[in-house]
C-alpha cells in the first residue's frame, strides 16, 4: 500500500516537472496580492466604487457590462436611493401610449447599456477591433486579475525591429495577438480624479478597474467563501466522527 | 421485553411479503451482501461514483428548471443561474466541477481494477458494463459541456462532432445528422441538451447491471484470491461505514475546489460566448479527455486516428483476454506491476500531449506514448502474463492476514 502511494507520488511529481520544461513561449503574467483572493477573501467597497467611477469613465464608451444590472450596485456599499439616481443618469429607448419611440429614465432594474447597436458598428468605430463586454473579462481571459491588471499597465515601447501594425499598440502582455492591440494605452496618472481622495496613479486606476472587473465577473465571490469556510468546518467534524465510528465498528471483528 | 411485534412491525412485514423493497436494498448494499474484509480504501471509489452521479443528476434536474437551450439565450441564462438564481452559483459550481470529479473517481476506479485484475474471469461482463458506463459518461459529458454555448463549447462540439466525417462515404451524411444542420447551431444545441437530461438515467440503469454482475461472483479483493465465506463480513455496516468515512475525504476535497477555485479545472475562454466567426487559435477539450484527444492527433491520418481513439478505449473490452496471468492482483505480480504503473505514467503524459498544440516534442512525445499505449494491451500484457513468476499466492485471506500479524 505504502509503495503504491510512493509510486503514485513519484509519477505526479515527475510530470509537472517534465511539462514546465516543455511549456517555453507562454508570456509570465506576475501574480499580484488581491483582496479577494484566498478561503477569506472579500472586495474592498471603496475600492470597488472607485472602480465602478473607472468604469463608468474611462471603459464605458467603448465597453458593455451587460451581465449586471443597476440594482446589483447596492452590492457596492450604495443605498437604494443613490443606485436609482445613478440608473436615472441614464436614458432607455422605450414607446410611449401611441407607440412611438421616447426614451425613459434607467431603472435599477435595467442593465448597463451596450455601448455600441451591432459589432459591425462596433467594429467599425475601432479600426475593425471588437471591444469585448467586460461582465466576465477576469474569468474568460488565462491568467484572470493579474492579466488584466498587467494589461492595462503593460503599454511599452516595442523591442528594436518589431513594426507595430498601423492603429495597433505594443504591450508585453497581449501574447494573443503577437502583442498588438487595438486598444490603445486608456489609463495614465491622474485620468480619474477620485471621489474619496485616493490618488489617481495608473497602477492604483488599474487596481481599482480590475477588482471592479472581477466583482462583476464574480458577484458572488464573498458568499462563496464565507458559505464554503463553514461548510468545511461541517465537513471536517462530519469526516472525524465519521472515522471514528468507522474504527469503533470495525472493532467487532476484532472481538469475534 | 414483549414478544408481541408492534404494529408497525406488522405494517413493514405485510409490505415486505408483497414488495420486499428493504430486503432488495438490503441484499444488494447492505448486511445480506458478504464482502472480503480484507478490502483497502481504494474499494471506496464505486460508492463515490455512485454518489457524485446522484449528485449530479440532482444538481442538473435544478439547473435544468433555469437553463434556456437556445444559441441566443443559453449563455445568458447560464450567468442569470450564476447571479440571480438562489445559489445557482454553487448548484452551477458543483454540477461542473462534479464532472470533473466524477471522472476523477472513474479513473480512480478504472485503475484499480486493472491493478488489482478485477476485469479476469469470472468478472469480464461486470468490466464490460464498467466500460459501457465510462462511455456513456464520455458522450454524456461531452453534450453537457456544450450546453453553456461558451467558445470551447461550440468549437470543441465541431472539432468532435467533425471527427465521424473521417467515416469513408457516409461521413459527412452522418455530421450532418448529427448536427440538425450544416454546422453546429441551435438544432445542435436543442438535441445536446435532450440527451443530456436522458443519458444519466441510462447510466442508472447500466449501475444497475454493473452491480447485478458484481453480485454474481462477489467483489475481488486486494490479494485477487477467492475469499472464503470465513474472510467474508457483511457490507453493512462494515463497509457503509468505511465508504461514509471515504465519502467525508472526497467532499472536503470536492468542495475545496468548488468554494474556492471553481474555475480551475474549465477553461476560460468558456466565459466568451460562442461566437461561429471567431476560431480560438487552441481548441482543446475538458481535462478528462485530453489522453484520448492526443491518440486522435498523434496519428497524421484522420480516419486512423479516430479509430485509434476509439480503439484506445474499446481495447478494454477484450482486456480480460488479453492478460494471460491467471493471478488477478498485482501484488503478487512484480513484473506486471512495474509496468501497470509505466502504463499509468503513460497515461498522464499523454494528459498533457493532449492538452499542448499537435506540433514539435509534444506531437514526438505523443506518438511515442500512444504507440506505448497499445504496445501495453497488445504486447506487454500477453507476453508478461507468460512470462512472468509470480510470487507465491497465500492459501486465504485469512492466512494472509494471520501471515502479516506475526
Amino acid at each position: 500500500m505504502k509503495k503504491i502511494i510512493l509510486a503514485a507520488a513519484a509519477v505526479l511529481a515527475l510530470v509537472p516537472a517534465s511539462i514546465s520544461a516543455f511549456a517555453a513561449t507562454e508570456v509570465h503574467i506576475p501574480k499580484e496580492q488581491w483582496g479577494f483572493s484566498g478561503v477569506f477573501g472579500k472586495f474592498d467597497r471603496m475600492q470597488l466604487q472607485r472602480g465602478l467611477q473607472v468604469y463608468k469613465e474611462v471603459c464605458a464608451s467603448c465597453h458593455g457590462l451587460k451581465q449586471v444590472a443597476f440594482r446589483n450596485l447596492e452590492a457596492l456599499g450604495y443605498s437604494e436611493e443613490q443606485v436609482k439616481a445613478f440608473a436615472a443618469e441614464y436614458e432607455f429607448p422605450t414607446l410611449d401610449d401611441e407607440g412611438s419611440d421616447i426614451t425613459r429614465k434607467g431603472l435599477t432594474s435595467d442593465y448597463f447599456p451596450k455601448p455600441y447597436p451591432n459589432e459591425k458598428f462596433a467594429r467599425a468605430s475601432n479600426n475593425g477591433a471588437l471591444p469585448p463586454d467586460l461582465s466576465l473579462i477576469t474569468k474568460a481571459r488565462e491568467g484572470g486579475p493579474d492579466y488584466l491588471f498587467h494589461l492595462l499597465t503593460g503599454y511599452e515601447d516595442p523591442p528594436q525591429g518589431m513594426t507595430v501594425m498601423d492603429g495597433m499598440h505594443y504591450n508585453k502582455y497581449f501574447a494573443d495577438g503577437n502583442f498588438q492591440i487595438a486598444m490603445a494605452r486608456q489609463l495614465n496618472d491622474d485620468q480619474v480624479t477620485y471621489a474619496d481622495g485616493t490618488k489617481a496613479s495608473t497602477d492604483q486606476i488599474a487596481r481599482d478597474i480590475t477588482v471592479f472587473l472581477h466583482w462583476a465577473a464574480e458577484p458572488n465571490l464573498e458568499a462563496r467563501n464565507s458559505t464554503g469556510f463553514r461548510v468545511m468546518i461541517y465537513m471536517v467534524i462530519f469526516t472525524i466522527l465519521a472515522f471514528f465510528l468507522k474504527q469503533r465498528i470495525w472493532a467487532r471483528l476484532e472481538k469475534k | 421485553m414483549s414478544t408481541e411485534k408492534s404494529v408497525w412491525q406488522k405494517a413493514f412485514e405485510w409490505h415486505e411479503a408483497r414488495l420486499p423493497l428493504v430486503s432488495f436494498v438490503d441484499n444488494a448494499v447492505g448486511s445480506k451482501y458478504p464482502a472480503p474484509k480484507n478490502l483497502n480504501y481504494f474499494w471506496n471509489f464505486g460508492f463515490l461514483a455512485g454518489f457524485v452521479l446522484v449528485l449530479m443528476i440532482m444538481t442538473g434536474i435544478v439547473l435544468a428548471m433555469n437553463y434556456v437551450p437556445h444559441k441566443d439565450m443559453a449563455f445568458d441564462s447560464v450567468e442569470r443561474i450564476m447571479r440571480d438564481v438562489n445559489y445557482g452559483w454553487l448548484i452551477r459550481y458543483m454540477h461542473a466541477n462534479g464532472a470533473s470529479f466524477f471522472f476523477i473517481v472513474i479513473y480512480i476506479h478504472i485503475f484499480r481494477g486493472m491493478y488489482y485484475g478485477s476485469y479476469k474471469a469470472p468478472r469480464e461482463v461486470l468490466w464490460w458494463m464498467g466500460i459501457i458506463i465510462y462511455l456513456a459518461m464520455m458522450a454524456t459529458a461531452f453534450m453537457g459541456y456544450v450546453l453553456p454555448w461558451g467558445q470551447m463549447s461550440f468549437w470543441g462540439a465541431t472539432v468532435i462532432t467533425n471527427m465521424f466525417s473521417a467515416i469513408p462515404l457516409i461521413g459527412e451524411p452522418i455530421v450532418t445528422w448529427l448536427w440538425g444542420g450544416f454546422g453546429v447551431d441551435n438544432p445542435t444545441l436543442n438535441r445536446f441538451f435532450a440527451l443530456h437530461y436522458l443519458l444519466p438515467f441510462v447510466i442508472i440503469g447500466l449501475v444497475v447491471l454493473h452491480i447485478w454482475a458484481l453480485h454474481i461472483p462477489g467483489s475481488n479483493n486486494p490479494l485477487g484470491i477467492e475469499a472464503a465465506p470465513a474472510d467474508k463480513i457483511p457490507f453493512h455496516p462494515y463497509y457503509t461505514i468505511k465508504d461514509v468515512f471515504g465519502l467525508g475525504v472526497f467532499l472536503i476535497v470536492f468542495f475545496a475546489i468548488v468554494f474556492w477555485l471553481p474555475n480551475s479545472l474549465g477553461h476560460p475562454l468558456n466565459y466568451v460566448e460562442a461566437n461561429p466567426l471567431v476560431t480560438p487559435p487552441h481548441i482543446v477539450p475538458e481535462w478528462y479527455y485530453l489522453p484520448f484527444y492526443a491518440i486522435l492527433r498523434a496519428i497524421p491520418d484522420k480516419l486512423l486516428g479516430v479509430v485509434a481513439m476509439f480503439g484506445s478505449i474499446l481495447i478494454l473490452f477484450v482486456l480480460p483476454w488479453l492478460d494471460t496471468s491467471r493471478v488477478r492482483s498485482a501484488t503478487f505480480r512484480p513484473v506486471f506491476k512495474l509496468f501497470f504503473w509505466l502504463f499509468f505514467a503513460n497515461g498522464l503524459v499523454l494528459g498533457w500531449c493532449g492538452s499542448q498544440l499537435a506540433e514539435g516534442l509534444p506531437l514526438i512525445i505523443g506518438r511515442i506514448c500512444t504507440f506505448w499505449y497499445f504496445f501495453h494491451f497488445f504486447v506487454i500484457v500477453p507476453v508478461v502474463g507468460w512470462m512472468e513468476t509470480p510470487r507465491p499466492l497465500p492459501a486465504s485471506i485469512g492466512s494472509s492476514v494471520l501471515k502479516a500479524a506475526e
